[in-house]
């Protein structure tokens, strides 16, 4: 994290205003609370293997599978100025995949995790793709076409196994939820990374971050400039769909069981928080993947302070949805243009607010 | 009566058309069941039980319709309908009278509508991400309240509660030879004021109408003077008001508070209101239609359940596909009258 803070000292705040001070209060103030709070140590676990363990640690790792899916959203926010609230339910259906290969393997190997995955990932494609459908070819708003998903999705991932919830063992699935052996660092933790290099590298040799953003800020303009909107769009949430499979299957294996009740269960809700909290517009437009990522830490990081201060973990959403509406608040245009009025001109570059309309 | 002539010769509306069709596929649903399922269908009950058991639904999907006319979105209704059952029981519980009772709910409904309407109307902050944290906040001090379900404990509120209406003509004669009238609730009749008012600000009254010409175009409801801010802000009171009547008439229904009360709630009032015709992106919608928007949703709900189908998992997928069909099918109709 703090090779991404650098980075956007670098490139000027702009949007990222809102991520980078949400991190900077949250730091401070656990470091009032508690100096030691981000100590980071060296502990063996069951397998004998020296791994980092610490809040820090655990606010990271847990944030993984957020993350990921906050890659994809901001993806299909962009593109169609709406957000997909079936992401949760998909997991579950993902995650089921997953469980129901490996189940029928007869021995657990790296190849038939891998097929697993792969077949998993297919699934989630096919489902962002039937989402994609709708939004792009029929022209419905995505919340309302992912609505059918976020209906049914957990039922389908019900159906997949029968309604049992089968668990998974093997030293391969354990490595892949936790920590593998020899590395200190969590594997989900790497798999975020991965994933996220793998998007960059899309973005940096595919034209596909400059067509999403043309798509998102005046689709007809980018229909009449010969981009194929429509298939963006259905890009947008295929590639939602591998990020969707990529965190369902982290969740599998980091409880080595399925279980489609409660597997990130209302993670679309933070989802979508960590890609507004990350600056992105909901309705559209222009985006920073970077954003998104931070925004989804805040939001585990929160989480963990709370914990840290024995607030019990149904309470939590209380306490977060106060700490999110001082952030939004911050973050509001009408508050800023007061600020700005207040304080002269201290920061031009603040003056770039993105439109306000949400979906 | 001259704005009636002119009426009639107007093709029928978005919003109208959107209703029909949904009220279409509810009387064939509903007839269908009928013939082909019989027992429980049969009965003027049936209806009843649908409405007492959705009566909170109805109230609920009600100010979602307002909301989502002028464009916005309110998914903290079904937090706030549990918190205002939580917190009425427990006063209730504590030797509360039942009037003050009514105006807890309220005013915890006001409260919550109007925090979100100032953060949205007047802040500029997106609606989806502060009725997000509304419902973070509703669903947290539920269980900050009681993590424990409660149960009513309250002689004057449980005489309330059994006070029902019975309609002895439209009952029927049981096995044993007894007439047992159809029963409906208080809630029902709630509900359906809450109907009858909200359809009356949405049709005859200048700020209804203004509301139709903000989530049309926001611009030019702006350039024909009309006060945004102010609309939008009364919308979410209504939807925040609302969901106070309908946590109280919930509480009514079961008795009991629960931190899982009204759970997904706010899903089911979406689907509601998109079933009854209001589109999401604002200007295009009708209360009636989300009344009967409810009705189709739950009715389908029993369908499955009547029909053998007792897996859980059943409910949700013929849901799900329901509302894939309607979705579809709006999508369709209007693309081809934007088209002629």
């Amino acid at each position: 994290m703090k090779e991404n803070k650098k980075r956007f000292l670098k490139g000027g705040l702009g949007q990222l205003t809102i991520p980078v001070i949400a991190v900077a209060l949250l730091v401070i103030f656990n470091l009032i609370r508690d100096p030691g709070f981000f100590s980071i140590s060296i502990t063996h676990n069951n397998y004998g293997n020296a791994v980092l363990a610490g809040n820090l640690i655990s606010i990271i790792n847990g944030a993984s599978e957020l993350a990921i899916l906050a890659i994809g959203m901001t993806l299909v926010t962009a593109a169609t100025k709406g957000q997909d609230i079936s992401v949760g339910a998909a997991a579950a259906i993902a995650g089921s995949v997953f469980v129901k290969v490996l189940k029928s393997a007869s021995s657990i190997s790296v190849g038939t995790v891998i097929l697993a995955f792969l077949c998993a990932a297919v699934v989630a494609m096919l489902f962002g793709a039937f989402n994609g459908t709708l939004v792009a070819v029929f022209g419905i708003q995505p919340m309302i076409a992912t609505l059918i998903l976020y209906t049914c999705g957990r039922s389908i991932a019900y159906w997949i196994n029968g309604g049992a919830t089968p668990t998974v063992e093997s030293p391969i699935i354990s490595a892949i939820g936790s920590f593998a052996p020899g590395i200190p660092i969590p594997m989900p933790v790497i798999i975020v990374i991965v994933v996220t290099i793998l998007f960059k590298l899309l973005f940096h040799f595919t034209s596909l971050e400059i067509l999403t953003q043309s798509v998102g800020i005046n689709q007809s303009a980018a229909r009449l400039n010969g981009i194929n909107t429509t298939f963006i769009k259905l890009l947008s949430f295929i590639l939602l769909g591998v990020c969707v499979a990529v965190s369902g299957c982290i969740g599998v294996s980091r409880l080595g069981l399925i279980n489609h009740e409660t597997l990130l269960l209302d993670v679309e809700m933070d989802a979508i928080l960590a890609v507004a909290i990350g600056g992105n517009s909901l309705g559209g437009g222009k985006f920073k993947i970077s954003g998104s990522i931070i925004g989804a830490y805040v939001i585990q990081m929160l989480t963990i302070t709370l914990y840290a201060m024995k607030v019990s973990s149904t309470d939590v959403k209380a306490y977060k949805a106060i700490v999110i509406v001082l952030l939004v608040v911050i973050g509001s245009p009408v508050v800023k243009q007061r600020f700005q009025k207040f304080m002269g001109n201290l920061k031009k570059g603040k003056s770039e607010t993105k439109g306000v309309e949400g979906a | 009566m001259k704005f009636f002539k002119n009426k009639r010769k107007e093709p029928l509306t978005d919003t109208q058309l959107l209703m029909t069709i949904t009220i279409c596929i509810f009387v064939a649903m509903y007839l269908l069941a009928m013939l082909l399922l019989q027992g429980g269908f049969l009965h003027a009950q049936q209806i009843f039980d649908l409405l007492n058991d959705n009566a909170s639904l109805i109230i609920v999907s009600c100010g979602l319709t307002i909301v989502m006319i002028g464009g916005g979105i309110d998914i903290s209704v079904g937090a706030v309908t549990s918190l205002v059952t939580m917190s009425s029981i427990l006063y209730l519980n504590g030797g509360g009278n039942v009037f003050m009772s009514v105006l807890l709910s309220l005013g915890i409904g006001l409260a919550f509508g109007l925090v979100h309407g100032f953060l949205i109307s007047y802040l500029e902050i997106q609606p989806f991400i502060v009725t997000l944290a509304g419902m973070f906040f509703a669903r947290g001090m539920t269980t900050i309240l009681s993590v424990n379900p409660q149960k009513i404990d309250n002689e004057a509120f449980n005489a309330v509660r059994e006070s029902k209406i019975e309609i002895p003509w439209l009952g029927y004669v049981a096995k044993n030879g007894n007439l047992v009238p159809a029963r409906m609730e208080l809630g029902v009749v709630i509900a359906l004021v809450c109907v009858a008012l909200v359809f009356v600000l949405l049709k005859f009254l200048k700020p209804g109408r203004n509301l139709y010409a903000m989530g049309g175009n926001q611009t030019s409801a702006l350039m024909l003077g009309i006060n945004v801010k102010r609309t939008r802000f009364m919308s979410y009171i209504i939807s925040g008001v609302l969901s106070g009547i309908s946590g109280f008439v919930l509480m009514l229904h079961t008795g009991a508070g629960n931190a899982t009360n009204a759970a997904g709630m706010e899903m089911n009032a979406i689907a509601s209101s998109i079933i009854g015709g209001t589109l999401l992106t604002g200007g295009v919608g009708n209360v009636i239609g989300t009344f009967f928007g409810t009705l189709t949703l739950t009715t389908i709900k029993k369908i499955v359940v009547s029909s053998g189908l007792k897996d859980p998992w059943w409910q949700s997928i013929t849901t799900g596909g329901m509302l894939c069909f309607f979705i579809l099918l709006q999508s369709i109709v209007l693309s081809r009258r934007n088209k002629k």
